[in-house]
Order: structure tokens, then sequence, then C-alpha cells
């Protein structure tokens, strides 16, 4: 048993555990007592998603999967900014 | 080397786990919205970066710039989106809890 095939496993299994913690965040998400806590969540989520996204391109071996990695946080910065902007000044101008 | 390699490989992703699980635990229980903040921007950047960069090392040169561009822009957007959402929650009328012994204003 070489340290490649621990990788593997290890990658598998840190795929998993950030399922595990995307559950936690989004208990936060779901009773969070303020608006700016559920944002907050949201894109602590996204994060969390995105290194999902690159571990299952190594498990995998699609390496096309990291363009969709690029794409995904590009939008999750964008939706960000866009909610917490809106929640401040009420509008989108 | 080769083993020198998957050896830091190892090392980098259990402490980007162990930082995301920090970060995670502290969004769960902490008690108010700067808090929060606090705690996940610095986890999640730190942990998110230790785990692509775990993956760069193992992969070719190709897929080790894409993943470098992935730590460089999460390195910027991160704390940008983190100070946003603390910026509209001072703007919307929330203040920091404090102390006991600080209430001055």
């Amino acid at each position: 048993m070489n340290l490649g095939s621990v990788l593997d496993y290890l990658y598998g299994l840190g795929a998993i555990l950030v399922m595990v913690m995307i559950f936690m965040s989004l208990v936060r998400a779901l009773i969070g007592p303020t608006a700016p806590d559920r944002i907050a969540a949201i894109s602590i989520i996204g994060t969390k998603t995105l290194v999902i996204i690159t571990l299952i391109a190594r498990i995998y071996g699609q390496l096309y999967f990291l363009d969709i990695a690029m794409v995904y946080a590009l939008m999750s910065f964008i939706t960000t900014i866009g909610v917490a902007k809106y929640l401040e000044k009420g509008a989108l101008d | 080397m080769e083993i020198l390699i998957d050896i830091i490989s190892i090392i980098c992703l259990i402490g980007g786990l162990f930082f995301l699980f920090v970060g995670a635990l502290g969004l769960l229980r902490l008690p108010d919205v700067y808090n929060r903040l606090h705690a996940t921007t610095k986890c999640d950047t730190l942990g998110a970066g230790l785990l692509l960069l775990s993956l760069a090392l193992q992969s070719s040169a190709a897929v080790g710039v894409r993943l470098g561009l992935l730590i460089i822009f999460i390195l910027i957007t991160n704390p940008t989106a983190a100070h946003v959402i603390a910026r509209s929650a001072y703007k919307t009328g929330r203040r920091p809890i404090v102390s006991r012994g600080n209430t001055d204003d």
C-alpha cells in the first residue's frame, strides 16, 4: 500500500467531510436570526462547494471540472455582493 | 522526492480540512454576526487554499496553473465578500455585542 492509493482514499474521505461541513453551515442558514447571517452562510457554502468540485475533478480525473469551478466561484461572489448591496440600499441601482 | 511531495500533500489536505471544520463550527456556535464573519472568513480562505494547494502538488503543470488561479481568486474575493456583508449589517442598524465592562457608548 503506497502513498498514492492512500491519497486517493483521503481525497474521497475529504469530499465527504466537506459535505458534512456544508450541512453544518446550512443549519446556520436556516436558523440564522438576521439576514446577514444567512448571507454569510450562503457565501461559506459557495466556497465549500468549490472545494468539493475540485476534489471531484481529482477523483474522477475530469479536468474540465476546474473550469466549472472557476465559473462557480465567480457566480457565488457576484451573488453575495448583489444580495448584500440589496440589503444595504434597498434597491439594486 | 515523490514520497516527500505525497507527504506534504497529505499534510496540506489534513490542515485544510481542519481549518474548514473550525470555520463551520465557528459559524454554528458564535453568538453574533460579526463574530461569525470573523471566524469563518479567515478559516475558510486558509482551508480552501490549503486544499487546493494539496491538489496542485499532485497534478500536472496545466492543472496546477488553473488551481493557482483559483487560489488567487479565493484570496481576493472571500475577504471582499465578508467586508461587504459586515458593512451591510452595520448600515442596517445591527451593532456588535460588547462585554459588560465596556458599555460607555
